[in-house]
């Protein structure tokens, strides 16, 4: 695992600088506010192999027996693991900087954080995070906890949100632009990267502002799925940008935080504006965890130590560069 | 007889060559006329199915061990096929026309009344079950969905016993690093050997015989949202497959691997440059919009092309008098409509190529700038039918949009096309430019809530097959009569969190049945009888020389329907919904055999497949919310039925 200790490295000497500069300062929820965060680039990703093997963990219990119970009670499958000591996590084996195999992932650390206030030990499903994700893993009965899902997600029961981000551009410190806004001229002729996804009308948040405003010639998509087999597919948009395929990328707070630092090139972060689009069209999004529907008591636990460990949590978050506009300090409680 | 009266013109049946087991290709044996025994009529070389019955049995039996060329298998007329019934299924789609009607008549609506369970068979596997069994010589085969274990059945001992299966090694990690599920479309029969796709791209061949894996090849990426999902065509020593993915930004492709050994003959993509798709100068489609250079990246914004979709997970018919092959392709992507401005060629298109090359001859775009997921994967019924007067060569699509396409299959000419089911989204085609006179306010855009679409993404009709009965000149159709809203204001994609979907919500339309069972005349562009359906149709159709017509439905029950009037005269209840494709077959002991595998699943069926939440009506893209009873009914299955008179 060169790759993860090379990223360790990194992690670190981001942490040494991100908590000199102490640069995220939560944010109300306002339209047409713009945050700008400089990073300096270091650090850069050796090509790892990651191989994603059999998805399905055997339990003791077994995956039909396990889901057999779902079906009667959401709970009887994470009581039963709680029983054995163990925090069943369902993540993404390849996908920083949330998660990955090697437990390098911000919600990892999350996940240890919890499995330790609960007295338990982490175990994991991995599985890519695609189409398909909740209902291989938590609906399966595989593992009971989903790490970070959007608030307003129908297929789990969301926990209490404990960070709030939001779609940001990325470019070139020496670009010679600034972008704020989505109505900004200069979006209208810079190469534009945004991550695509599906077919069905729904695409990433940044493709349809577009879209409205008629901006589609100079936009280039990057599929979010990406290539599977390289480390971290969703990262390839911010590799196109510091090879200078692109002038902007409007990607997820999360990712940019975490790889623009790790480019070549020097790279800015800038909140996207507005935070809201009419007629609807969000651009910030609370992310909370997530249980099966009616898993009440462990989303009751998960909560409390979310809330009881908040300052920790933070932390995770600043160390990997999370930009965060929650409305304030602790979205949690 | 009647029927045949009413034939203009009848093909001459050209002669059968039988390639015997171990593939050693014989010569030219029995015209086709010589074989039937039956009634010819008018033109000299018109034979007429009716006297095609379980009576020449020892004939057939001893014929068993003999497979037929697939070549041969080719009825093109509409009431006067010429083609022998050996009583075996040799490919999904029955024969390169794409009738999946046999002539086997033992079963009879008089007598259908009586059909018995014979056996059963669990291949273990509970995923949704789309494929179709084979049967070839004595041997029932039967392709499981993944990781698509192959399985032999001995039909001439006592309730068919496994003769040997053959487990493909495969990406455990498929599933999940695919979309759409773990359905697979059925194998292929040609020449001595199995053909088949698995999910993780790989195209398999396997000794018909023995199980014996006579080669492997890979062909696609699952890494990068490859999939396959369809049934390869053998087509002339080539093993005809096409890729899915649409929804992961996959460039469609089509391609020819030489069924001797696996080699790649030719590849063909569906978007992008000429060259890319095989356009050159033998390329001429019957309508202007359909011309041009480099069509298939100059209609996109620039690149867009690059992961367009116009993937190739449907149907593949082959004319070997034309020697063409015709494929449609599936839904542009992953832009939504507004971010690729354009007709977005080769998308929602279908191909007519020279098999031999992979060299396109026409092209007909369906759904210029494909706004609706309408892909136009559905399979193209070859016949060739009296219309104005004289007998033309058409191929009829039940298309996703919901109209029945007549189209000359020579030039790509658009004879008609007639709306089948409720729509509101299209007012015909204009025959003039080809061009689909859409409903503009329907039309999904970014920003705007659009309601009252009808059909929905699952079309009219989704890639569950027709059948076609030269007999009663009626092509027999599994649709859907489903409308949706989609909320086009909310795209909450968010990297590293799970996919959430579009905001699209599913309901019935008018008349509040989710499928509909029709007959359609296409002669006479119109529906000759129907059956309403609580659930969405997903099942295939089988039509019989016993003017019976087989088709399942999700809530488990498997039909017999009088071909001529639509009356339902047999139901049996499997053990989970049926969304496969039924087939029928002479066995070794000379009697009709009808067989079907129930295992609920596919798009509709995934409410149970994949256990989605039924209080939410988004599931699954809209199309789990408008199941969400289906639960009640069916539970998971993975049996195959076989049924008989007694």
């Amino acid at each position: 695992m060169t790759y993860g200790a090379k990223v360790r490295e990194c992690e670190s000497a981001q942490l040494r600088r991100r908590t000199r500069r102490r640069a995220l300062a939560p944010a109300t929820l306002v339209v047409g506010m713009a945050m700008t965060i400089v990073l300096g680039a270091s650090c850069e990703g050796a090509p790892g192999e990651v191989h994603t093997d059999a998805p399905r963990d055997p339990s003791a219990d077994g995956a039909t027996a396990a889901a057999a119970l779902v079906a009667r009670s959401p709970s009887a499958p994470s009581a039963a693991a709680a029983r054995r000591g163990e925090l069943r996590v369902c993540a993404d084996p390849n996908n920083l900087p949330f998660s990955n195999r090697a437990g390098e992932g911000f919600e990892n650390r999350i996940a240890e954080l919890l499995a330790r206030e609960m007295g338990r030990t982490v175990r994991y499903t991995w599985w890519a995070q695609r189409r398909g994700f909740i209902r291989s893993t938590l609906k399966a009965g595989e593992c009971d906890l989903v790490t970070g899902v959007p608030s307003s997600l129908e297929m789990v029961q969301a926990t209490r949100p404990y960070y709030r981000s939001t779609y940001v551009f990325v470019y070139r410190q020496d670009a010679g632009f600034e972008v704020r806004s989505f109505d900004d001229p200069v979006l209208r002729h810079k190469r534009i990267g945004v991550q695509l996804v599906g077919d069905d009308y729904a695409n990433t948040p940044p493709a349809h502002a577009l879209a409205t405003r008629g901006i589609v010639g100079n936009v280039k998509g990057y599929t979010l799925y990406g290539d599977y087999s390289e480390p971290n597919p969703p990262a390839r948009i911010l590799d196109a940008l510091a090879r200078d395929e692109i002038d902007v990328a409007i990607v997820w707070g999360p990712l940019a935080g975490y790889f623009a630092p790790r480019e070549h090139a020097r790279l800015k972060i800038v909140p996207v504006s507005p935070q809201v689009d009419v007629p609807f069209l969000p651009f910030v999004f609370d992310i909370g965890m997530g249980v099966r529907r009616g898993d009440l008591a462990l989303a009751a636990e998960v909560e409390r130590v979310l809330r009881d460990r908040r300052a920790a949590v933070d932390s995770i978050l600043a160390r990997y560069g999370v930009p965060r506009v929650d409305p304030r300090p602790t979205a949690a409680e | 007889m009647n029927n045949g009266a009413e034939v203009r013109e009848c093909e001459s049946a050209g002669a059968t060559g039988r390639p015997r087991l171990g593939r050693v290709w014989r010569g030219r044996v029995l015209a086709a006329a010589t074989v039937l025994g039956s009634v010819a009529l008018g033109a000299g070389s018109c034979v007429e199915w009716g006297g095609m019955t379980g009576e020449r049995g020892a004939e057939q039996r001893s014929r068993t061990l003999e497979w037929p060329e697939v070549r041969t298998l080719m009825p093109v007329s509409p009431r006067n096929v010429t083609v022998p019934e050996d009583g075996q299924w040799i490919m999904p789609s029955r024969d390169y026309a794409s009738t999946r009607f046999s002539g086997l008549s033992q079963i009879t609506a008089a007598n259908v009344g009586s059909l018995q369970l014979a056996w059963t068979f669990s291949d273990d596997n509970e995923f949704g079950h789309e494929g179709a069994p084979l049967v070839v010589g004595t041997t029932l085969y039967v392709l499981s969905p993944f990781p698509n274990t192959l399985f032999a059945l001995d039909l001439t001992q006592p309730g068919a016993p496994v003769k040997w299966k053959y487990r493909p090694p495969v990406q455990r990690s498929a599933p999940g690093v695919s979309c759409c599920g773990h359905i697979n479309r059925g194998p292929a029969f040609a020449g001595g050997r199995i053909f088949f796709n698995t999910l993780d791209n790989q195209v398999i061949a396997v000794d018909a015989a023995t199980g014996a894996e006579a080669w492997r090849v890979r062909v696609g990426d699952i890494n990068r949202g490859e999939t396959m999902s369809m049934a390869p065509l053998v087509v002339k020593g080539k093993v005809i497959v096409g890729n899915s993915g649409g929804e992961f930004g996959v460039r469609g492709w089509i391609m020819a691997l030489d069924a001797a050994t696996g080699a790649t003959a030719w590849k063909a993509y569906n978007t992008g440059p000429d060259a890319d798709v095989l356009i050159g100068a033998g390329f001429k489609s019957f309508y202007s919009k359909d011309n041009g250079r480099d069509l298939g990246a100059t209609t996109w914004p620039p690149g867009a092309w690059q992961n367009g979709g116009a993937t190739v997970w449907g149907w593949i018919s082959y004319d070997p008098a034309l020697d063409l092959i015709y494929y449609g392709t599936g839904n542009a992507g992953p832009w939504n409509p507004d971010l690729r401005p354009g007709a977005n060629k080769w998308a929602a298109t279908l191909f007519a190529r020279d098999p031999d090359t992979g060299e396109a001859r026409w092209a007909y775009q369906f759904w210029p700038h494909d706004r609706q997921d309408y892909d136009a994967i559905n399979e193209s019924v070859l016949l060739d039918l009296p219309i104005g007067g004289v007998t033309r060569k058409v191929l009829v699509r039940a298309e996703r949009n919901g109209y029945m396409y007549v189209m000359d299959r020579r030039s790509g000419e658009v004879i008609s096309a007639d709306t089948f089911g409720y729509n509101t989204m299209m007012r015909g085609v204009d025959l003039r430019t080809g061009l689909p006179r859409e409903v503009p306010e329907m039309a999904v855009k970014t920003g705007v809530v659009t309601r009252g679409i009808c059909p929905t993404p699952g079309g009219g009709k989704d890639w569950q097959p027709t059948a076609w009965s030269p007999r009663t000149g009626l092509l027999y159709v599994p649709g859907q009569n489903l409308c949706m809203d989609i909320e086009g204001t909310e795209a909450n994609y968010i990297a590293g969190t799970p996919y959430t979907g579009v905001v699209a919500a599913w309901y019935p339309g008018p008349g509040g049945n989710r499928g509909e069972f029709f007959a359609w005349d296409p002669v006479r562009r119109r529906k000759a009888w129907s059956i309403k359906e609580r659930f969405t149709l997903w099942s295939g159709t089988l039509a019989t020389a016993g003017d019976v017509v087989f088709y399942g439905t999700m809530d488990r029950w498997f039909r017999a329907v009088d071909a001529r009037t639509g009356k339902i005269l047999w139901q049996f209840r499997t053990g989970s919904g049926i969304v496969s494709q039924p087939i029928t077959f002479r066995g070794p002991d000379g009697k009709q055999y009808v067989a079907v595998m129930d295992g609920v699943g596919g798009w509709t069926g995934a409410v149970v497949e994949n256990d989605l939440s039924t209080d939410d009506p988004t599931a699954s893209d809209g199309a789990g919310g408008v199941s969400q009873d289906l639960p009640a009914h069916t539970e998971k299955g993975g049996t195959l039925y076989v049924f008989a008179l007694p």
